[in-house]
């Protein structure tokens, strides 16, 4: 398999995606259309935090933060001026959202940038950290921001949150930045760069004794996957056209986790499907928070139910393949074609 | 200047609370040289290639390389200044392949960085070829030319030590430190390993400063030996020296031929 080859392969799966998009945005209803939005959301935030845990090994809990400033940035400036000032009837926005607007493009992109600035901002004094207190101070920051968010009614409108936020964000915005995401990871995870982030992960002592400069290169992948988990929640803010500071709780952060550990750290094939799977099965079980009538009895729903069937299945995951669905192995058109050539071929 | 020393340190101290695991430790290890550091087990062997490589901040004393004050320098510096190490029970990256360890050593004297590599720079995918190409020739050196797109951990314990070798290698040294490189090894597997230590460093043009416990091998190939006990510096000289000095023979080999009666 040469890398022309390859190439072709790739972009002749993309023409597929593309297909496939197109067809689903002709024929399938809104809320079908919503959960394969939701499937490239998921897919770009659990692709950041595979990049920060599972290949550089650090235990971060602060999605939800990032998201959040993602999502605030970027809906804070789709939002027109005047828009804004009827939002916000406590206090007028600060400056420069008063005035300012972008589009969505530009917005996004900012979004991720803003994410990416705490990103740097708490990385330095976190990632000296080891383990398990890294994701507790890290969990403390995702919350910080969700209190901030409640409580900086000019820039958030505070407890009421930003509605009616312009929806954007289609099938070809999520699956656009979607790929991007896919393509900057795999480049960055499949470079030396990346080999030396897997270093540190395998073992940080003997990283330090290969001359790599550990907290620069955390700090790097930290940002980057913050910068990502940005984008993601500037993306989903903009899907559901509302966000306030309760949609940034410890779960959002929890369900990303979920996705990465199901596709197996460490492997980007995994997350992709973990990332379709899972969204897929958030959204059919929410049956079973619906009253259920069963061969004449009333079983009463039960909210929540889902996420305990979730953890769950993380804990089985954890338990009995701990590797998730990948392992650490990867996707390659070479495996594709050679398990295909097998299983098809007269031999 | 000719016997000027590559590396040096001067009275290296190093207390771990109420323990003095080194006191005033003093070598010179000459340019091109191979030098030997034994002594019994808790000696305070290891605990100098950490304060040497940056991994502990001695509580006192100094180290310079090649003429450069040193003390206190982080790893990853004192590695990119040209000394390399492994480890006495072997670290390799357990999850990469035994090429992509290499690689990883050689990414410190790689030019392009994360950017580049996003940007599929043409710059960084030829420097990544060379990169790639040095760490075969690399593997080829230490005779696993064929096992490397073997996962690191899973090659013999004899190939994991060269694999390590190797690895430091990539950081392109002037100063290589080994820690118990024939441990584990049979008494064939460490004449191998004894010709190889001499062959690097004929091609690398290294100096060495080795931490065995094999005297055989430390006699075999040092030209000059250290010797630490409970953290002190009893003796210094070539291996004739060292072989018949009654302190040695008291405190290492004495106690070693004691128990092997
Ligand atoms: N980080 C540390 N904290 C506390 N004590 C330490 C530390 N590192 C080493 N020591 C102590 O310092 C002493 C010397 O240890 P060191 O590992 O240097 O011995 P060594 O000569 O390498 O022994 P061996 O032959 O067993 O490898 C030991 O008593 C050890 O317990
Ligand atoms: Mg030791």
């Amino acid at each position: 398999m040469n890398r022309a080859n390859a190439t072709l392969l790739n972009l002749a799966a993309v023409g597929c995606l593309a297909v496939f998009l197109w067809a689903a945005g002709r024929h399938l209803d809104g809320y079908k259309v919503q959960i394969i939005n939701l499937i490239a959301v998921n897919i770009i935030l659990a692709l950041s935090l595979n990049l920060i845990y599972g290949f550089t090994g650090l235990f971060s809990l602060g999605h939800a933060g990032f998201m959040a400033i993602g999502a605030y940035v970027c809906a804070m400036l789709v939002l027109s001026p005047a828009q804004k000032e009827m939002l916000f009837i406590l206090e007028p926005p600060i400056w420069p959202f008063s005035v300012v607007q972008a589009p969505f493009f530009v917005a996004v992109l900012l979004g991720g940038l803003g994410a990416a600035a705490f990103g740097v901002l708490i990385g330095f004094p976190v990632l000296r950290l080891g383990g398990d207190y890294l994701g507790i101070a890290t969990l403390g920051f995702a919350e910080i921001i969700r209190v901030l968010a409640n409580n900086l009614p000019r820039v958030t409108n505070g407890a009421l949150g930003l509605k009616g936020i312009p929806a954007y964000a289609n099938l070809w915005w999520n699956y656009a930045w979607c790929l991007l995401t896919l393509y900057c990871i795999v480049k960055l995870v499949r470079s030396n760069f990346g080999n030396a982030l897997m270093a540190i992960r395998d073992d940080e002592v003997a990283a330090k004794s290969m001359g790599i400069n550990v907290f620069k290169y955390k700090m790097i992948s930290f940002t980057l996957g913050a910068f990502f988990a940005g984008v993601g929640g500037a993306l989903l803010g903009n899907l559901l056209t509302t966000i306030d500071p309760k949609m940034f709780l410890f779960v959002l952060t929890f369900n990303v986790l979920m996705i990465v550990v199901t596709g197996g750290l460490g492997s980007l094939t995994g997350t992709v499907l973990a990332g379709i799977v899972i969204t897929v099965l958030l959204e059919w079980l929410r049956f079973v928070e619906n009253p259920i009538s069963f061969g004449g009895y009333e079983i009463p729903g039960i909210p929540g139910m889902r996420m305990v069937v979730f953890s769950l299945v993380l804990l089985m995951i954890i338990l009995f393949r701990r590797e998730g669905i990948m392992g650490m192995r990867e996707f390659s058109w070479k495996g594709f074609l050679r398990f295909f050539g097998r299983g098809g071929g007269a031999r | 200047m000719k016997n000027e020393a590559i590396l040096q340190t001067r009275d290296l101290t190093m207390r771990f609370g109420g323990l003095t695991a080194v006191k005033d430790f003093n070598i010179a290890v000459p340019r091109g040289g191979m030098v030997g550091l034994i002594g019994p087990n808790g000696a305070g062997k290891t605990t100098c290639f950490n304060m040497i490589t940056g991994f502990y901040s001695p509580t006192g004393g100094q180290v310079v390389f090649e003429g450069r004050d040193i003390t206190g320098a982080a790893p990853h510096e004192v590695c990119k200044a040209g000394i390399a190490r492994t480890f006495q029970n072997i670290r390799l990256f357990a999850n990469e392949t035994a090429l992509q360890n290499v690689m990883i050593g050689a990414h410190l004297r790689q030019q392009t960085t994360w950017w580049h590599a996003l940007l599929s720079l043409p710059g960084c995918l030829r420097e990544e070829k060379a990169l790639r190409a040095k760490a075969l020739h690399l593997l080829e050196i230490v005779g696993l030319a064929d096992h490397g797109h073997e996962k690191a951990t899973s090659l013999p314990y004899g190939a994991q030590r060269r694999l390590e070798i190797a690895r430091a290698l990539a950081t392109e040294p002037a100063f290589l430190l080994l820690d118990e490189p024939a441990a584990g090894m049979n008494p064939q597997e460490t004449e191998h390993l004894m010709a190889f230590i001499r062959s690097i460093r004929e091609q690398f043009k290294l100096s060495i400063l080795l931490i065995e416990h094999d005297m055989k091998v430390v006699m075999g190939i040092c030209e000059q030996i250290w010797v630490l006990d409970y953290g002190e510096t009893i003796a210094v000289g070539s291996p004739e020296e060292i072989r018949s000095d009654a302190g040695v023979i008291e405190a290492y080999l004495g106690k070693e031929s004691a128990a092997n009666a």
